[in-house]
């Protein structure tokens, strides 16, 4: 065997080996609350971070298996990243799930096989890899969702899911063909200096960037494409909403990057105005929908789309009048959005979790009444997630926003700075609702008067992620630091 | 020593270890815990004017340490002889909430102080904060607490409150956002204040920056017509959430207005003057006339601190050292005389649960000492001499009469409107006879309440017999500060 073709994709290869090893162990030996298989998958997931973080370190870019992947530090941040969401959202899950008979072996295999895929497409080089990728996650989620068969609710959910996420998969195979056709090559690289050389007939190459942007927009659930989102979050079991709404979007983000900057910055003047639209649309609709719900995940699903807009606003000023001095402090302020919004998102459903009991689903807002008198602490989580989603300092919600404004209005051109200024009232309109949340747990008198109680590991992280988040507005400097280099490298190659 | 640094954190850090560790069976204890950090935290803060250096209108007791590389931005603070006594103002006022609270909070106490504390350390950083962004996230991080305040202690509409005044507040401050990420692009990727004092920027780009400003330090004065928020709050709040607001939150527009548009975008400043001083009279004669006519206590109180922030911002748009450096002493005088005055219905509410005038009649009979000082509270408020409230008025009526007569005519007519609605409050609610058996069976002040108040007292006379020390620390902050914003720097 060739080490050194092996070397860059060892974090995949490792993953897929060890998702096997839990997949068996679990059929002979699950242990008691299949607590063998959760800790085996656990060590797996954390084998898979420790590489990827080994790979970050090293800071250098690889490409295998005929340029069909690439390994760079880009790749390896969002890879990390995605990791980590998916341990976390495993911690989370694993009590809610065991309270509702869905802690098979299955929930921890397919959560593992999805992260190949994510891995797949963070690392994609090649057109085709992207899909595989893109196959890969959504079959397993699709399959997550629908788990818990009896529910009519989860399955509506998971049907809607698997209909329009083919039907995007679709939009985005269709857009690459056309890609394919007009430069005649899968690779990102040769399709960049193929549009760079101006000899290929314009009208096919803007069809299909309108393809793969329509594609992207689903998976991201940007307006108009974001049908399936809220119906998708609500229906799904919390903790499989946990996983579709976490690390996925890193993952979309990476090949957002990856098929738009490194294969068709080229067309940057056609994406970037369909990406205008779509942020603007998704902030309107989002904060608007948002403010009209009662059940708090259909909430945070609105939610989420308007924090996508956010996030793609960030992807627009890269190019200027045929300009990419500001692409790396755009596509960076961008990747920092999403990373902190990932971030945040788990705590907001592990909280859900958190509060949800046997029998019981702590899924209207009202659910959350008087939280600060049964429980101070989490209370005061809870309300630093809200506020880190309503982008108020002291929190690291605020910092992301900062720096995609900053990245639309350093590029001094007027449209941009405009797109700033309705960014920033639109982002007033989602303050209500977040902060509607704070006064519901604080203002009001408890209803439901269970004690907080909840496995003590999700405690311990939970408390620890909503003081990540806290921490990290504080002291935002490190991570937007880690972006940035990523970003930068990925140019610099 | 990072005096400044201390200043800020103390209370930070005492609130949260009070937020973790305080609970209400051990209610005394944080009571105590609190005041012991509050008075630290003022204590601390001393050093700041017996240590300061008239001679120079430079930052002094800076700190600077970077803080996120990417943005270049850094943790700057210092002060200067303006916004020293707004630090001091700050680190006075919460011991006097602390102990205004002691018996009236009796659940979440633990809570109710660590939110006051919490939010005088973010105000202090937001007075010394040198780097823009720096005083962005200060600025914006004292909503949380308030909003909580409002909303967890206050009156029967607190919801209603607490939310307009975290909405409207958010609303002026986020376009603020926008030209503070614009100035950093124009000044070459910096976010110093100072350095963008020097910035040259074309006509254009100050009127945007000076009224993106403006909604934002507008909002917080607050200025007609967009003040709708503050009597909302200030009924609502419980009586420390009403003594921080009028003492110190509304101060951080006005010091917006000091730090920011009038240095950064002076020609724009001086060519909307008109505008601002327009604003600034409404405020002072209409809003007079709605205090006249207000049933609620803390309304009538509410609306007067409008009036007078409108003596504020006219100060500073006539721009001369007269009125500026009068306004910067009426800021202070407010903050004694408001705040006491709240602190007034405060003791009135614990007793009777009313803020209603009409429920009230005769109080001087029962209640002597009292009455006295409250008296004496509200003829500062009406701009007694030998009062605070006297001196702050008297400098920007003078000043203004340099530049135009009718408008310090105009401006003038707060005497009696002041007087009007202040002295009519105090006819019906202290002077006559009982009118009723509540107030018939009032207490009068117990010792803690007549410390917290003779304290203000004394604040209120000292300042108003004696302001030389205030004016003197401020002198040379406040020529340069006019020299400053009197040189065009627009960029040809």
């Amino acid at each position: 065997m060739n080490w050194q073709a092996v070397y860059p994709i060892l974090p995949e290869i490792t993953l897929l080996v060890l998702a096997c090893v839990v997949a068996l162990t679990d059929l002979w030996w699950p242990g008691k609350d299949r607590i063998v298989t959760y800790c085996l998958a656990q060590a797996s997931l954390t084998i898979v971070a420790l590489l990827q973080l080994w790979y970050f370190w090293g800071g250098a870019t690889y490409y295998a298996m005929q340029r069909m992947v690439v390994a760079d530090p880009m790749g390896h941040l969002l890879g990390l990243f995605a990791t980590i969401a998916v341990m976390t959202a495993l911690v989370y899950a694993r009590p809610y799930a065991a309270s509702r008979e869905m802690l098979r072996g299955e929930l921890f295999t397919l959560s593992m096989f999805s992260l190949l895929g994510m891995l797949v497409m963070v690392a994609a080089n090649n057109f085709l890899v992207v899909y595989l990728g893109l196959e890969l996650m959504s079959l397993s989620l699709y399959a997550l969702v629908a788990m818990r068969r009896d529910d009519t609710g989860a399955t509506e959910a998971a049907m809607k899911y698997f209909v329009l996420g083919a039907l995007a998969s679709g939009f985005l195979l269709y857009g690459l063909s056309m890609m394919y056709g007009a430069t005649g090559s899968l690779e990102m690289n040769e399709v960049f200096k193929a549009i760079g050389t101006g000899r290929i007939n314009r009208a096919v190459l803007v069809f299909g960037t309108v393809f793969v942007v329509a594609g992207l927009a689903f998976k991201l659930g940007a307006v108009p494409f974001h049908m399936w989102v809220p119906d998708v979050y609500q229906g799904a079991p919390t903790s499989m909403t946990l996983l579709v709404g976490g690390a996925p979007k890193l993952a979309a983000f990476a090949i957002t990057i990856r098929l738009l900057v490194e294969g068709m910055i080229g067309l940057a003047l056609d994406w970037q105005q369909m990406l205008v639209l779509l942020s603007l649309a998704s902030m309107l609709l989002g904060n608007l929908a948002a403010i009209a719900q009662t059940n708090i995940k259909r909430m945070l699903a609105y939610s989420t789309i308007a924090q996508i807009g956010f996030m793609l606003l960030g992807l627009c000023p890269g190019v200027v009048s045929g300009n990419t001095v500001s692409a790396s402090n755009a596509y960076s302020s961008a990747m920092f959005y999403v990373v902190t919004d990932v971030l945040t998102t788990l705590g907001t459903f592990g909280m859900i979790m958190l509060l949800s009991r046997a029998g019981h689903e702590a899924e209207r807002i009202d659910d959350f009444r008087g939280l600060a008198r049964r429980s101070p602490w989490f209370a005061g989580v809870m309300a630093v997630f809200m506020f880190s989603l309503a982008g108020i300092p002291p929190t690291v919600g605020f910092y992301a926003k900062l720096a995609v404004l900053q990245a639309l209005v350093s590029t001094n051109v007027p449209g941009f700075v405009w797109l700033a200024i309705s960014a920033v009232v639109l982002s007033l309109l989602g303050a209500y609702y977040y902060v509607r949340v704070v006064k519901v747990m604080y203002f009001d008198e408890p209803v439901d008067l269970h004690p907080v109680e909840g496995a003590r590991d999700v405690r311990i992280l939970l408390s620890f992620n909503g003081v990540a988040v806290l921490l990290l507005g504080i002291l935002p400097g490190g991570l937007m630091q880690l972006c940035a280099q990523a970003i930068v490298r990925m140019f610099a190659t | 020593m990072p005096l400044l640094s201390i200043a800020i954190w103390l209370p930070i850090v005492s609130g949260a270890l009070l937020l973790a560790f305080g609970r209400d069976d051990r209610a005394d204890a944080v009571r105590w815990a609190a005041l012991v950090a509050s008075v630290a935290s003022f204590v601390v803060t001393i050093p700041l004017v017996t240590g300061f250096d008239l001679g120079t209108a430079a930052m002094q007791f800076v700190e600077k340490h970077a803080w996120i590389a990417r943005f270049n931005v850094s943790y700057a603070l210092g002060v200067d002889g303006i916004s020293v006594w707004f630090v001091l103002l700050t680190a006075f006022t919460t011991p006097i909430v602390v102990i205004s609270a002691w018996q009236v909070i009796e659940e979440r106490v633990n809570q109710y102080m660590a939110a006051f504390l919490i939010l005088s350390g973010l105000l202090v950083g937001v007075f010394c904060a040198l780097d823009g962004l720096l005083f962005y996230v200060f600025f914006e991080a004292t909503l949380i607490p308030m909003y909580l305040i409002i909303g967890v202690w206050g009156g029967p509409r607190r919801v209603y409150a607490a939310f307009k005044f975290f909405l409207y507040t958010l609303a002026g401050s986020l376009l603020m956002l926008v030209a503070l990420i614009y100035l950093y692009y124009k000044s070459g990727g910096s976010f110093d204040i100072l350095v963008w004092h020097r910035l040259p920027l074309s006509m254009q780009a100050q009127v945007a920056i000076f009224f993106a400003f403006f909604f934002a330090f507008a909002v917080k004065v607050p200025m007609w017509p967009v003040h709708t928020w503050l009597p909302d709050a200030h009924v609502e709040a419980p009586t420390g959430g009403s003594v921080v607001l009028a003492a110190i939150m509304l101060k951080l527009g006005a010091y917006g207005f000091l730090r920011f548009s009038l240095p950064i975008t002076p020609d724009a400043s001086h060519r909307w003057a008109w505008f601002m001083v327009a604003l600034s009279l409404i405020a002072i004669v209409y809003i007079g006339l709605v205090a006249l006519v207000q049933h609620d206590m803390k309304k009538l109180v509410a609306y007067s601190s409008v009036a007078h922030m409108g003596f504020v911002t006219l100060g500073f748009f006539m721009f001369n050292e007269l009125t500026t450096s009068g306004a910067i002493v009426q800021m202070i005088s407010h903050g004694f005389v408001s705040g006491a005055m709240f602190l007034c219905i405060g003791v009135l509410y614990d007793r009777v649960h009313s803020r209603e005038i009409s429920a009230y009649g005769g109080v001087v009979n029962t209640m002597p000492k009292f009455a006295t000082l409250a008296v004496l509270f509200a003829m500062a408020n009406c701009g007694l001499p030998g009062t605070a409230g006297f001196v702050g008025e008297w400098m920007v009526i003078l000043g203004t009469v340099k530049v135009n007569f009718w408008i310090a005519a105009a401006a003038a007519t707060t005497l009696i409107w002041g007087a009007g609605y202040t002295l009519w409050m105090v006819k019906r609610v202290y002077f006559g006879a009982v009118a009723n058996p509540e107030v018939g069976a009032l207490a009068d002040l117990d010792r803690r309440e007549l410390a917290m108040l003779s304290i203000m007292a004394a604040a209120v006379l000292v300042m108003g017999v004696y302001p030389k020390p205030f004016t003197d620390v401020m002198h040379t902050s406040v020529v340069e500060l006019l020299r400053h914003s009197s040189v065009p720097k627009l960029v040809p």
